[in-house]
């Protein structure tokens, strides 16, 4: 067996790779394409990563490419992203004509290896227009949306979906964020890698030495938020939380470590105001790690007593996934993909005010008795539903189901 | 032709599957994936309405599909129907009602809407207030599509069962233990199809097996469950 598939065999068993095998067969030498607008930061670079190179070791010719752009082209696919998430706000026509642009330009590099391919897979808004700039195409294009595009921008969608409705299907994570179009929209939540620097088990003394770099106190209790610097993942509203809960448990330490993606320039002015909420209070660390800093964001997950992600709008929420992989509850926002995850009392709690994770956080601090069964439970979720090898058994049946014309049942 | 095959293409009774009798079980395999059908209901009268028009497909999902699909939830109901209207619709009677059909009595999917349609309807019937709740969260009808491979692995005969099953994939429990009910006219799963064309020597194994509730178990549960079942079964021969 080959390196990779072999590791995984060891996580997941040997019934579950046996079974990308055999779904792989009628793939063999097919060229896949994946197209995206950052190498590195966020969740979908994170999946690229391995199911690349997973894919091609299953015998199907898998690569993946990167679109660029100027300022105006990332100020406008983060408003994109704001607006499929529901922000209400017009985006500039000069900021549109940038990105119409940048997907020219990048069409002009990529066209003859996309043209070529028997399917490419268009990760979210960035790419969207590059279906109609490949006029000789002759796979199938598939638009895979991560975003909680459920209650979208209603002007913005109108533009998106003129660069979407041509495509042979799409993909969203959730029913919930599906959007009327004249194709198969299938539901594939994504996963984490359970190989991967950020979720691999890590030895104590990993876990202490990063304690000791950021200064937290391992005989007190600590809760963590990992998110980007974003609005909608409310960073503010978990310093609320902290400093209501400890009011009743004194020396509850907060982590809120965040990273900032290629293709997010609002960013740094969240991170200011974040800075700003949280004072000069020294158990309040706000870090900012660069966005190769998986082993750290592992091992503050592992120190953490509880995880946070209080999101007010959230894609599917990977952090929930990498959370509870390790064995923690998690408090989370009631949205999207994280109602999914966090079950009350079963894996965490939902919450939709600062003052109900602040409730959460005193009751889960006093029960250590359920929050060490919720923590187990947990991790056998995620091991049973959310791996990566799950989400690639997904899109290599949903190849073979776009091969054979969306038939309800298929025989190999 | 193998037993699954003679099984999937022949769906007759018992008494067929002895034409077939001690032939080689071929394992397969399948993969589910849900598909968004564009329904969403609030109200019990939109749920009633999407219900009527859907495609089968989707009712079969809502009943099925799950057992294959993601999941975090343990299992309350046998059916997402059901489940919404205690969680989001808030009708716990209905639910109950909802809950408590079984899909087995049902040779053709149609008449299992039917009988929803049926429960549903009494609801709106029989309640001034039913028809005007409108739900936390809509009920989003899925649909799903099923890629079934076979996986190369033969039982030859009955007592391999409980050597091999502990290494068969959650999906081959699906395609056989689950998908099967669909497909064979007794309402049955492939493996007590094939062992009836043993004869009375397994007839113990395939009361056991029916006995198995797979709508609130995780399919690696179920699994176990066979297994189990398989190694008892095999001890008792050996000790007799």
């Amino acid at each position: 067996m080959k390196e990779m598939l072999a590791a995984y065999a060891e996580v997941v068993g040997q019934d579950v790779i046996a079974h990308l095998q055999q779904l792989s067969l009628p793939l063999q030498g097919m060229k896949v394409v994946h197209v995206n607008s950052t190498r590195v930061g966020g969740g979908v670079a994170e999946i690229l990563e391995k199911l690349v190179p997973l894919s091609n070791e299953l015998g199907i010719d898998t690569s993946w490419e990167v679109i660029s752009g100027n300022d105006e082209f990332y100020r406008c696919t983060k408003a994109m992203h704001n607006g499929l998430q529901g922000h209400r706000g017009p985006i500039a026509d000069s900021l549109l004509r940038a990105y119409e642009e940048a997907n020219r330009e990048n069409a002009e590099k990529l066209r003859e290896q996309l043209e070529a391919a028997d399917f490419v897979f268009i990760h979210d808004p960035q790419p969207a227009p590059l279906l109609g700039l490949c006029p000789n195409r002759r796979g199938r294009w598939i638009w895979r949306c991560h975003i909680d595009a459920s209650r979208p921008y209603r002007p913005l969608w109108r533009y998106l979906r003129d660069h979407i409705a041509p495509y042979d299907a799409s993909v969203f994570s959730l029913p919930d964020f599906a959007q009327a179009l004249p194709h198969p929209e299938y539901i594939i939540p994504p996963s984490i890698d359970p190989l991967s620097d950020k979720n691999i088990e890590l030895p104590t003394a990993e876990i202490d030495r990063v304690r000791k770099e950021f200064d937290l106190d391992p005989e007190r209790p600590m809760v963590l938020q990992v998110s980007r610097f974003d609005r909608f993942k409310d960073p503010v509203g978990v310093i609320e939380a902290h400093r209501l809960a400890r009011k009743f448990v004194p020396g509850l330490q907060l982590v809120l470590a965040g990273g900032t993606a290629t293709d997010d320039p609002e960013g740094e002015v969240v991170l200011q105001d974040v800075r700003r909420a949280a004072g000069d209070d020294p158990d309040v660390k706000v870090l900012l790690l660069p966005p190769d800093a998986h082993r750290t964001i592992n091992a503050l997950q592992r120190a953490a007593d509880i995880v946070i992600q209080k999101s007010t709008k959230e894609g599917f929420g990977l952090t929930v996934t990498e959370g509870l992989w390790k064995g923690k509850p998690v408090i989370g926002g009631d949205t999207g993909g994280i109602r999914l995850q966090v079950v009350n009392y079963q894996t965490g709690f939902l919450v939709r005010t600062p003052q109900g994770a602040a409730l959460r956080i005193r009751y889960l601090l006093y029960r250590r008795d359920r929050m060490a069964e919720m923590g187990e439970k947990a991790r056998q979720f995620v091991r049973e539903n959310f791996l990566l090898t799950r989400h690639l058994r997904e899109y290599l049946a949903l190849i073979v189901g776009l091969l054979h014309q969306a038939e309800y049942r298929i025989e190999l | 032709m193998t037993a699954t095959a003679a099984a999937a293409t022949n769906s007759s009774d018992h008494a067929t599957a002895a034409v077939h009798a001690q032939q080689p079980f071929a394992l397969k395999d399948c993969s589910l994936i849900a598909i968004a059908t564009g329904r969403k209901a609030f109200t019990l009268v939109e749920f009633r309405d999407h219900l009527r028009d859907v495609t089968l497909d989707s009712v079969y999902h809502h009943f099925w599909g799950g057992l294959l699909g993601a999941r975090f939830e343990e299992r309350e109901f046998n059916n997402d129907f059901a489940a919404w209207c205690r969680h989001h619709l808030h009708e716990p009677g209905l639910a109950e009602q909802l809950a408590v059909v079984d899909p087995g009595e049902h040779r053709k999917l149609e008449s299992l809407r039917r009988e929803l349609l049926d429960i549903i309807d009494e609801r709106l019937d029989s309640s001034e207030l039913a028809p005007w709740l409108r739900a936390e969260r809509p009920f989003e009808f899925l649909r799903s599509q099923l890629v079934i491979f076979a996986t190369g692995k033969t039982l030859q005969h009955p007592s391999e069962m409980s050597a091999v099953l502990p290494e068969i994939a959650t999906g081959s429990v699906f395609y056989h233990f689950i998908d099967a009910r669909r497909r064979l006219e007794d309402g049955g799963d492939d493996f007590s199809f094939w062992l009836a064309g043993f004869g009375a020597e397994y007839e113990e194994l395939r009361r056991g097996l029916g006995k198995i509730d797979p709508f609130f178990a995780s399919l690696s549960q179920v699994r176990e469950e066979l297994v189990g079942l398989c190694r008892q079964f095999c001890d008792g021969e050996e000790k007799s």
